[in-house]
């Protein structure tokens, strides 16, 4: 990556300790928000960037980790709502141009797709690649 | 009128218990299992068990046909999805969302909500108002916190006693709408003169209360 971005990663589980580990690697600049402080145990001795343990759903805990000056911010905890709030905040107030939350129930990911918010939905990826792999093994009869 | 109630505390409860004594159709979404048989027991109104910012709960509520939605959690972020769903999927005219966290109240509203009320402020000020007068009883706040309506009773040592409205030099934006006085009602004029244990009914802005209220009954200790 030749440019370096702010980063804010919300929620630091599997998902978001590894991309906190893989972008913090890549010369980015990175905060790490969870309500947990054992969940940074996660983030790699190498990672570089600041870790607010906290709600992220408090406007306080967004304005610490400085989300207006924000390029891009991923909410990824496990919880849906938690993640869609968070994902209208950063956009809405903090105006961060690149938002994407994760969203687990299919239904919910698309209506909020279709509001403006970016969203990946775990479950339908996991789907399309099981149905995928169903497709390959019928070996072309199809 | 038809609303749905998602949560299960005893707001919620009470509210239910109100509404359907209005002949208002109340269809409450409570995610715990026995509490939602308690419910449905104890008030009368239709539960679905579930999470409010579930489409498919809101939808088996009657989310299409609904004139309300009001998300009562505890949880910000689970109010804030039901009344987007609601709203956006559903079409329902209006949806009330309860905030938690103070800040959250102009979230919400930037968010499209149609009516945020905050518990936490209401109550921080109800108690503040209570703990400064002793003498002074907040009757309602009005046009979402602008406009407070008290009760002020004046002691024997109110410094208004003797007084007449106009030599009180209340701010511009305070009304004494009227005086209760042995249990009868009296309207006020400029030259009206307050009694000791008068009780006036003072319609003020809250920028300005403490001040007024001070002038009223002086200095509390």
């Amino acid at each position: 990556m030749a440019e370096s971005y702010y980063i804010v990663i919300v929620g630091c589980g599997r998902l978001g300790g590894m991309l906190a580990n893989r972008l913090s690697a890549t010369g980015n600049q990175l905060v790490v928000i969870d309500r947990r402080e054992a969940a940074f145990d996660k983030l790699s001795t190498e990672f570089s960037g600041f870790r607010i343990v906290g709600d992220a759903s408090e406007l306080d805990i967004l304005r610490q980790a400085n989300t207006a000056k924000a390029d891009y911010l991923f909410a990824i905890t496990t919880q849906d709502n938690v993640n869609l709030m968070v994902a209208q905040i950063a956009r809405k107030i903090f105006d961060v141009p690149k938002v994407v939350a994760r969203v687990y129930d299919p239904a919910r990911e698309t209506i909020y797709r279709e509001f403006g918010i970016d969203t990946i939905s775990p479950t339908k990826l996991s789907a399309e690649a099981f149905l995928g792999q169903v497709q390959t093994n019928k070996r072309g009869t199809v | 009128m038809r609303l749905i109630m998602v949560g299960g505390d005893k707001t919620v409860y009470f509210l239910a218990r109100q509404f359907i004594s209005r002949d208002y159709h109340v269809t409450i979404i409570n995610r715990d299992l026995a509490r939602s048989k308690e419910l449905a027991e104890q008030t009368g109104a239709t539960v679905v068990f579930g999470e409010g910012s579930d489409i498919r709960r809101l939808e088996e509520a009657g989310a299409r046909r609904a004139n309300v939605v009001m998300a009562l959690t505890s949880h910000d972020q689970d109010n804030l999805i039901t009344c987007q769903i609601a709203q956006k999927i559903f079409g329902v005219p209006r949806t009330m969302a309860l905030v938690n966290d103070p800040e959250n109240e102009m979230v919400f509203e930037k968010l499209g909500i149609s009516v945020v009320f905050s518990a936490t402020k209401v109550i921080a000020s109800l108690i503040e108002q209570q703990a400064d007068f002793e003498e002074i009883q907040m009757l309602m706040p009005l046009a979402n916190g602008r406009i407070n309506v008290t009760d002020v009773r004046l002691d024997a040592d109110a410094p208004a006693i003797g007084k007449s409205l106009a030599e009180l030099e209340l701010s511009r934006g305070a009304l004494i709408a009227c005086i209760i006085r042995d249990d009868k009602v009296v309207v006020p004029h400029g030259d009206t003169r307050l009694l000791f244990n008068d009780h006036l009914i003072l319609i003020s802005q809250p920028d300005n209360q403490t001040e007024d209220l001070m002038r009223l009954c002086g200095l509390q200790t």
